[in-house]
């Protein structure tokens, strides 16, 4: 199962609450303002380093770009549109709306 | 994913918003309530502010929307049977079961995120 | 592969519209079939043809119509959901079409992914 979360975890706790539920090597995709949760400073970089024990992590590029985020927290992959939909491919989607 | 011969699918409707506030639970029932009718295995989990829409004792007259809290006690009779909610959810609002207008089966996140690894279609309201 | 996408949230006020279309262009562009674009909630008002950006600003319901003329993808407003916020068959663009849940529970059924975006 892919996970996608849109929220800051900044804002609320859509995160966190995804977090509760993923199972192992279960993918978690950042999209739209989720991906503020990945930048490599800030108070939630040790969750993202949590889940990447277990999950692979992904943001999206192109909402990294728009919000001029360009360091990352170390193991998390960024993949354009053309990645999500290869993500798509293998897995059915969650989308924590 | 659902057996190859078997066109009964596996949609999961995952209620996460408060009533009222918004929309989404309220056209969220709207669409399970139709879905009923095509036999699919259909099943509903409340998580977070979710479980607040099975809350007992909503009156919402004074807000002048119409209450829908009634219509969860509807799901039964369409065979929409398989609902659940997460514990953690219900524990941090302090609430139990005898809070709730239905009997719905109180799961650990283990579970349900067990239960969603399971499922053809996950729709979130 | 065939993908169903459900878009609950209306344009401009939410990216969820704009996201959605990246992920169709590129699900096309990957050779995969968008069967159709659901839309609920406040998703039905994508498809008004009353919509007039500023014209260096993307026209979103223009790009729904395109992909329904140019890809085949059905876009579908939920019948119930549309009535309740004024939109019908006067005020939608061409590719658009109003329909019941029952069909978007068809789709579910028939598509081997349903991807929803939305708030």
């Amino acid at each position: 199962m892919l996970h996608t979360i849109n929220k800051s975890p900044f804002e609320n706790g859509t995160m966190l609450t995804c977090f509760r539920f993923l199972q192992p090597g279960d993918p978690v995709l950042f999209i739209e303002d989720g991906v503020y949760a990945v930048r490599s400073a800030g108070h939630y970089t040790s969750d993202i380093r949590d889940v990447l024990k277990t999950n692979p992590v992904y943001a999206l590029l192109p909402d990294l770009d728009a919000r001029g985020i360009d360091a990352v927290v170390e193991g998390v992959q960024s993949i354009d549109y053309d990645g999500f939909v290869e993500l798509v491919e293998h897995h059915q989607v969650n989308s924590w709306l | 994913m659902s057996d190859a011969n078997n066109n009964v699918r596996k949609i999961m409707h995952v209620m996460r918003h408060a009533p009222h506030g918004k929309i989404y639970t309220y056209e969220g029932l709207e669409m399970i309530l139709i879905m009923a009718a095509y036999e699919q295995d259909l099943s509903v989990v409340f998580i977070g502010d979710g479980v607040f829409a099975l809350k007992k004792g909503q009156e919402t007259a004074g807000i002048g929307i119409k209450g829908f809290a009634k219509t969860f006690m509807a799901l039964e009779g369409y065979d929409v049977e398989k609902l659940y909610a997460d514990a953690d959810s219900l524990a941090e609002r302090g609430l139990t079961p005898d809070d709730l207008l239905v009997d719905v089966k109180v799961l650990d996140s283990y579970e349900i995120g067990a239960l969603m690894n399971e499922q053809d279609v996950i729709i979130p309201h | 592969m065939n993908i169903g996408i459900l878009l609950k949230e209306g344009p401009y006020n939410h990216q969820a519209a704009d996201t959605a279309y990246k992920f169709a262009e590129a699900a096309i562009a990957r050779g995969h079939r968008v069967d159709a674009i659901f839309l609920y909630n406040d998703g039905v008002l994508n498809v008004t043809r009353h919509m007039d950006p500023p014209q260096d600003d993307r026209h979103i319901a223009s790009r729904w119509d395109e992909l329904n003329k140019k890809h085949g993808v059905e876009v579908l407003a939920c019948i119930a959901a549309s009535k309740r916020r004024g939109i019908n068959n006067d005020v939608i663009i061409e590719g658009g079409e109003i329909t019941g849940l029952g069909t978007l529970t068809d789709i579910a059924i028939r598509t081997d992914r349903l991807v929803t975006f939305g708030d």
